[in-house]
């Protein structure tokens, strides 16, 4: 890639106009790009928001413990005194039975059935928060307690989430695949779309080398052709998404007005978004990369 | 300038193209090259610039050796030569400005200073009103004019013309020999092939010519 940056400038309105040239071709390879790279954006876009949500609702994890029913006042004074020696506990709170029956009473909506209790099922419990939150750590943490004395249970409140965080870490392997796959999708149209243009622009080529044309300087158009065609199908593959996004969302209002939540599905960020054109910019670039090197050696004037 | 030793050009299949050909050209000197189709007029310009190369022998340009320079140097030798082809060569998808204009932009001149040469490589074959036109617009005559104008827009040293009246009557052919003429007066090498016996009348010009791929 030599030459002055006025040649540049001259090739790429070229590109352009041979872009415009032949539009219904070029729209369709870009508008097939775009579902290409879509899809695999799109789910991305998903599992960021399932990510988002867990952590929102799972939020700083939390260990209950659940005292034995018959433990009297000493037995919990004396768990206090332990947990607040434990070094990977940053902070204590004590939720007395008759506290949380009440609670209970005013959340749950239960009100009634909590009201024919002829007695207070529940035991007292600390909630603790663990200094760290690392799935490895809140197991020895766990393992732990439950060998305190005078403790019944002991349970992970986030236990769930952590599970679901799993379970999305092969959602990403999965995409990753999808997005590998159709990436060599987008190379094989992008060579095949310059493989083309070759045959179809052979006179030209021929009289260029005639008159004094180096490699480069014939390398050149096709070579921008190819990224400009990956940028503008990462773009489409952007507005697909967006547009998906948007149109989730108007649906998902309404059922979340049900539950009355207020949840929406986050569209891509524009770092995210970015990327996404520099990665689809460059395969066009390396298909077309690749098509150049394939094919243009054929082209000999003789 | 030009300088052909004893160079040999067997083509794949085993056809014999040029037998021991040698001769020099000076710097200035104005050459046909005659003989009829199929004697080597052809392959004999297709040496000089590179577009193909002697089985042995050497084929000198500018003193560099033509047959032996490696494909990445081939571009700048033919930048230094104007060549018009036989068949033209013309792009049809631009207008006759642009085709003139390939050469500058190959070899990255702005783009005033492109425009102007092109407009007076135009005006020298007398095309410049025709600049916008498609050359599948021009007559013969004209194409080869224009084809002239794409290989001097680069004012190169040495042209190189491969039967530039082939399929002219007498008095393009004429034409055409005139802008050649002025050429040589501001002291251009030209070689060009022809078996046309109306530009051949035209004494004072020396003559190689070639039988079956040799010097006579």
């Amino acid at each position: 890639m030599t030459g002055t940056f006025s040649q540049h400038l001259a090739v790429i309105r070229n590109v352009l106009k041979r872009m415009f040239a032949a539009r219904l071709g070029g729209l369709l390879n870009i508008l097939v790009i775009g579902i290409a790279l879509s899809l695999p954006t799109g789910l991305y876009v998903l599992l960021k928001n399932a990510e988002g949500a867990i952590a929102q609702f799972s939020g700083a994890p939390q260990i209950s413990i659940f005292l034995d029913m018959s433990a009297g006042h000493d037995a919990t004074d004396k768990l206090k005194l332990l947990l607040e020696e434990n070094k990977a506990i940053a902070g204590i709170e004590f939720v007395a039975r008759e506290q949380a029956l009440e609670s209970l009473q005013q959340n749950s909506g239960l009100s009634d059935l909590v009201a024919g209790l002829k007695q207070n099922p529940l035991p007292d419990a600390f909630v603790i928060q663990p200094k760290n939150s690392d799935g490895q750590s809140l197991q020895t943490l766990r393992d732990q307690l439950v060998q305190l004395p005078g403790v019944e249970r002991v349970q992970l409140d986030s236990d769930w989430a952590y599970k679901l965080a799993a379970i999305l870490k092969f959602g990403r392997t999965g995409v990753l695949i999808l997005a590998m796959l159709l990436s060599l999708a987008l190379i094989a149209i992008t060579f095949n779309t310059i493989r083309l243009q070759i045959l179809t622009q052979r006179e030209e080529i021929i009289v260029a080398k005639l008159i004094g044309a180096t490699n480069g300087f014939i390398r050149r158009p096709f070579l921008y052709f190819g990224i400009l065609q990956g940028l503008l199908g990462g773009m489409m593959a952007w507005l697909i998404t967006s547009a998906s996004v948007f149109f989730f969302n108007t649906r998902l209002s309404e059922l979340a007005q049900l539950y009355g939540s207020d949840f929406a599905l986050t569209p891509l960020d524009s770092l995210d978004g970015l990327s996404l054109l520099v990665f689809s910019l460059y395969l066009g670039g390396l298909g077309a990369w690749l098509s150049v090197s394939r094919h243009l050696s054929e082209v000999e004037p003789h | 300038m030009i300088s052909f030793k004893q160079v040999h050009k067997r083509y794949p299949g085993g056809y014999e193209a040029l037998k021991n050909v040698s001769f020099d050209i000076t710097e200035g000197e104005m050459v046909f090259i005659t003989g009829h189709s199929g004697a080597g007029k052809s392959t004999l310009l297709k040496l000089i610039a590179g577009i193909e190369r002697p089985n042995s022998g050497s084929v000198l340009v500018n003193n560099q050796n033509v047959g032996v320079l490696k494909d990445g140097a081939l571009p700048y030798l033919r930048r230094h030569l104007g060549i018009i082809f036989q068949d033209h060569k013309l792009l049809f998808d631009r207008s006759v400005f642009d085709n003139v204009l390939l050469p500058l932009q190959i070899c990255g001149f702005d783009h005033r200073e492109s425009s102007k040469r092109v407009r007076a490589a135009l005006d020298k074959v007398g095309l410049l009103k025709r600049e916008k036109a498609n050359p599948i617009a021009l007559s013969g005559g004209e194409q080869q004019r224009l084809c002239i104008a794409r290989a001097i827009v680069n004012r190169p040293a040495i042209l190189l013309a491969d039967e530039p009246t082939g399929n002219l009557d007498a008095a393009y052919a004429q034409e055409i020999m005139a802008i050649f003429k002025s050429f040589h007066q501001v002291g251009a090498t030209l070689v060009i092939s022809t078996h046309d016996e109306s530009v051949l009348r035209d004494t004072g010009v020396r003559r190689l010519s070639l039988k079956d791929g040799a010097l006579q």
